[in-house]
């Protein structure tokens, strides 16, 4: 069949059906998430008890270290699918990527909330962390205070576009008893709005996270220092989202022996890519306006950086441009995995490793700093699969083979 | 074209349209992008004159700085053990240290203030900056500056430690505490609670050379310029305490200076001068635009937040799209319930 197909094919709804996967929770790959968790539990308590320097490796010279950037500066990029998915669906109006978008809102839920678990972590006096709502308080010239508010705000969006999912699954009693089929036709009626705000916040704090560099002045090598960071670090986070539902689509499927969606995911990958030529157009763009693309050739430490960064960027263009190699699975994973990686370094570099604050201050995380970012990491996979496996996320066999035209 | 080509010329330009959908209001604006006016120095701001040459290492400003501000000596594991641990050995300014004194260093150190085979001090602290990043940057309002002095000072219950004001600090000056389970943020505030009782901040009261010295903004400034405007050698009074209170001065000859004066222009202007015989950078005061980075930043979140005008227009187009597009594909969207009957 070819993809023309796809876009003409208007989904039938009674083919159409989210469930549950079902099967056993306690699975072995569970297990060890579990003890990684547990390990990753230890040191936050440590960290609690005896402050951060007792398991970290941040000083003044790099007062910000992985638990930010790791979790939430690459974390929140990687929980973009729902961000993604939302704007080509139901802004573009691209329907044919429907099936993908409830398991990509459920990276999204969880990518941004364990990102919150991770600021309370790191925030040096997490116990006045109310004084971020309290208007008194309130700097709005501060982009870290947009960005605070507005993940805030995206993450109750996020659980509230996911709460259909919870509502499906209740027993019909329980609905009548807590008036909650009142709710469920509310939530029909205005998800609309709630989908329009699922687009704009991520805009908006996704792009702020790149405003957040601008403070940095010399202290960030000129190869990233960009008044476009913002545009930079929009883009990059789209690719990301579209990057990470064709991971975690391509995963699931695997690890479920679920029907592939190769068809759709050939497809999103070309988007994905498209959002990357743009991305390094920009980039190199910006470099050359800037008269700074010199440095990218100088082979220091930052050029060099910039070099794996950038090829990272264009490798996923150049094996996704031909139809051939795009929809080659193998290849396509490939793309996928330097797309994710790409974005996840430039944003590396744009918090820490571009940085020089001078001084001779240098960084590198501890064992027990990345155990605590494994550990939440773990935790978040953990969630995923319970949820998955007991809630109404993924079209299931079948269902999806016919919904997405493809005899399985 | 073959249909395969055209679905990815397809998917090619849907892509650009999704981003363009999504940033078109904000690209547009950052064209208009500038970075917002520079702020003005405080009618009355006070601040301080160090003159490196004049320091003669003393250290005595950081143990009145200690004791000022209560805070606790230092002794880095390297040097504990030195003069059985009773010596204040801070070799930085800390959670536990807002002053220090840093000695430069080169080949045999014969000289003092020259760059080559010699050495030199340099204090390190807050330089009240007019237009100061950590205040920028702080999200609850725990910095603030003082309308009237232009005092920057901290308020630790505000702080949630997110520690950006350290991040973004050109003069990496404020201090996290990161050895505390309860660590707040630590920095010079011009021992402003000895200002408000009509007394010197405690380094420029026990300063015994005038190296560090107190006085209105305005006033050190030109006193900088007059001693830059001497010959090298000659012998000049320099006062102590306060530029223009009723100490004795002390008579010294004029030191070989560099031709400027650190922390007029630097990073938008700073309530702090430096006078040194070494080239600033290589005391670790580092060379800053005249613009404040912060600026830039504020500049472009005015131009993208702007009476919050554009995120509001985008979020009225895409509620309109996401209705038009949800509505069409009603059983699709996430709204879909399995159970219509019994939301009835
Ligand atoms: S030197 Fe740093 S801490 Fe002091 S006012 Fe300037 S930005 Fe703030
Ligand atoms: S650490 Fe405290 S003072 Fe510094 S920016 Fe964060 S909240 Fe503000
Ligand atoms: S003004 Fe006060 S707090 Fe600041 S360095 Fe001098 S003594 Fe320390």
């Amino acid at each position: 069949m070819n993809a023309a197909n796809l876009e003409s094919r208007i989904p039938n709804p009674a083919l159409e059906n989210h469930q549950p996967l079902g099967g056993r929770i306690v699975t072995k790959p569970f297990m060890i998430l579990g003890v990684l968790v547990l390990i990753g539990g230890y040191f936050i308590l440590r960290r609690f008890l005896f402050g951060m320097g007792d398991v970290s490796h941040m000083s003044n010279g790099f007062p910000i270290g992985t638990w930010v950037v790791l979790d939430v500066v690459i974390g929140t990029a990687f929980g973009c699918g729902g961000f993604a998915m939302a704007l080509l669906v139901y802004i573009l109006n691209r329907n044919a990527y429907h099936p993908l978008i409830r398991p990509a809102l459920l990276g999204g839920v969880f990518g941004y909330t364990l990102a919150g678990l991770a600021v309370m972590i790191d925030l040096g006096r997490y116990w006045n962390a109310f004084n971020l709502l309290l208007p008194w308080y309130a700097q709005t010239n501060s982009v870290i205070f947009e960005v605070a508010l507005c993940v805030m705000a995206y993450v109750t969006v996020l659980w509230i576009e996911f709460w259909p999912a919870f509502l499906e699954r209740m027993p019909p009693a329980f609905k009548k008893r807590f008036h909650l089929h009142k709710m469920q036709i509310f939530l029909r009626r205005y998800m609309y709005v709630f989908i329009a705000l699922g687009v704009l916040l991520p805009t908006m704090h996704q792009s702020s996270l790149g405003s957040v560099l601008l403070i940095m002045g010399s202290k960030l090598s000129p190869l990233w220092y960009t008044t476009w960071l913002p545009l930079l670090f929009l883009i990059s986070a789209l690719a990301m989202g579209y990057g990470v539902v064709m991971l975690e689509s391509t995963l699931v499927q695997r690890a479920f022996k679920l029907p592939s969606e190769a068809a759709l995911l050939t497809r999103l990958s070309r988007v994905g890519a498209g959002l990357l030529t743009l991305f390094l157009v920009v980039r190199i763009g910006d470099l050359l306006a800037r008269g700074q693309l010199g440095l990218a050739f100088a082979f220091d430490r930052y050029s060099i950086l910039f070099l794996i960064e950038t090829t990272l960027f264009a490798a996923p263009v150049l094996i996704l441009a031909s139809k051939r190699r795009c929809a080659n699975t193998r290849l396509r994973f490939l793309a996928t995995i330097s797309l994710l990686a790409a974005g996840s370094l430039y944003r590396m570099n744009g918090y820490l490793l571009a940085i020089d604050p001078g001084n001779g201050w240098i960084y590198f995380p501890s064992a027990p700093e990345l155990l605590i970012t494994v550990g939440v990491v773990g935790l978040e996979i953990m969630l995923y699969l319970i949820f998955i496996k007991t809630l109404p996320v993924l079209l299931l066999p079948g269902r999806i083979a016919e919904a997405a035209g493809r005899p399985s | 074209m073959d249909p395969d080509r055209r679905q990815f010329l397809r998917g090619a330009a849907s892509a650009i349209a999704t981003t363009a959908a999504a940033v078109a209001a904000p690209v547009n604006e950052a064209r208009a992008f500038g970075p917002r006016e520079p702020k003005t120095l405080p009618p009355n701001a006070v601040g301080m004159l160090y003159d490196s040459t004049l320091c003669v290492g003393c250290k005595a400003c950081v143990t009145a700085c200690k004791e000022a501000n209560d805070k606790p000596p230092e002794q880095p594991a390297a040097l504990a053990a030195w003069n059985q641990g009773t010596w204040d050995t801070a070799e930085d300014i800390s959670g536990k240290t807002l002053n220090v004194i840093r000695v430069y260093q080169d080949g045999a150190m014969t000289q003092k203030d020259r760059e080559e085979d010699g050495y030199a001090f340099v204090k390190r602290h807050c330089l009240h900056c007019v237009d100061p990043s950590c205040i920028s940057v702080c999200p609850v309002s725990a910095m603030r500056k003082d309308p009237e002095t232009g005092i920057v000072t901290h308020n630790p219950d505000a702080c949630i430690g997110c520690r950006y004001c350290v991040y973004g600090c050109p003069f990496n000056v404020p201090q996290y505490q990161f050895d505390e389970p309860f660590g707040q943020i630590a920095k010079c505030q011009f021992c402003n609670h000895l200002q408000a009782k009509g007394q010197l901040p405690a380094c420029c009261d026990v300063c015994p050379t005038g190296a560090s010295l107190f006085g209105l903004v305005a006033d050190l400034q030109a006193e900088a310029e007059r001693r830059l405007a001497q010959k090298p050698g000659a012998v000049y009074e320099f006062p102590r305490g306060q530029l223009g209170g009723d100490r004795s001065g002390h008579e010294a000859p004029i030191g070989e200076y560099q031709p400027h004066v650190y922390g007029e222009k630097e990073s938008g202007g700073t309530q702090v001068r430096y006078l040194t015989g070494v080239p600033h950078e290589k005391l670790g005061l580092p060379v800053l635009p005249d613009h404040a980075y912060s600026a830039v930043s504020e500049g472009m979140q005015h131009t993208l937040y702007k009476g919050m005008i554009a995120p509001l227009a985008l979020l009225g187009g895409l509620v309109v799209l996401a209705r038009r597009n949800a509505k069409a594909y009603h059983d699709e969207d996430p709204t879909r319930t399995d159970d219509e009957e019994d939301s009835r």
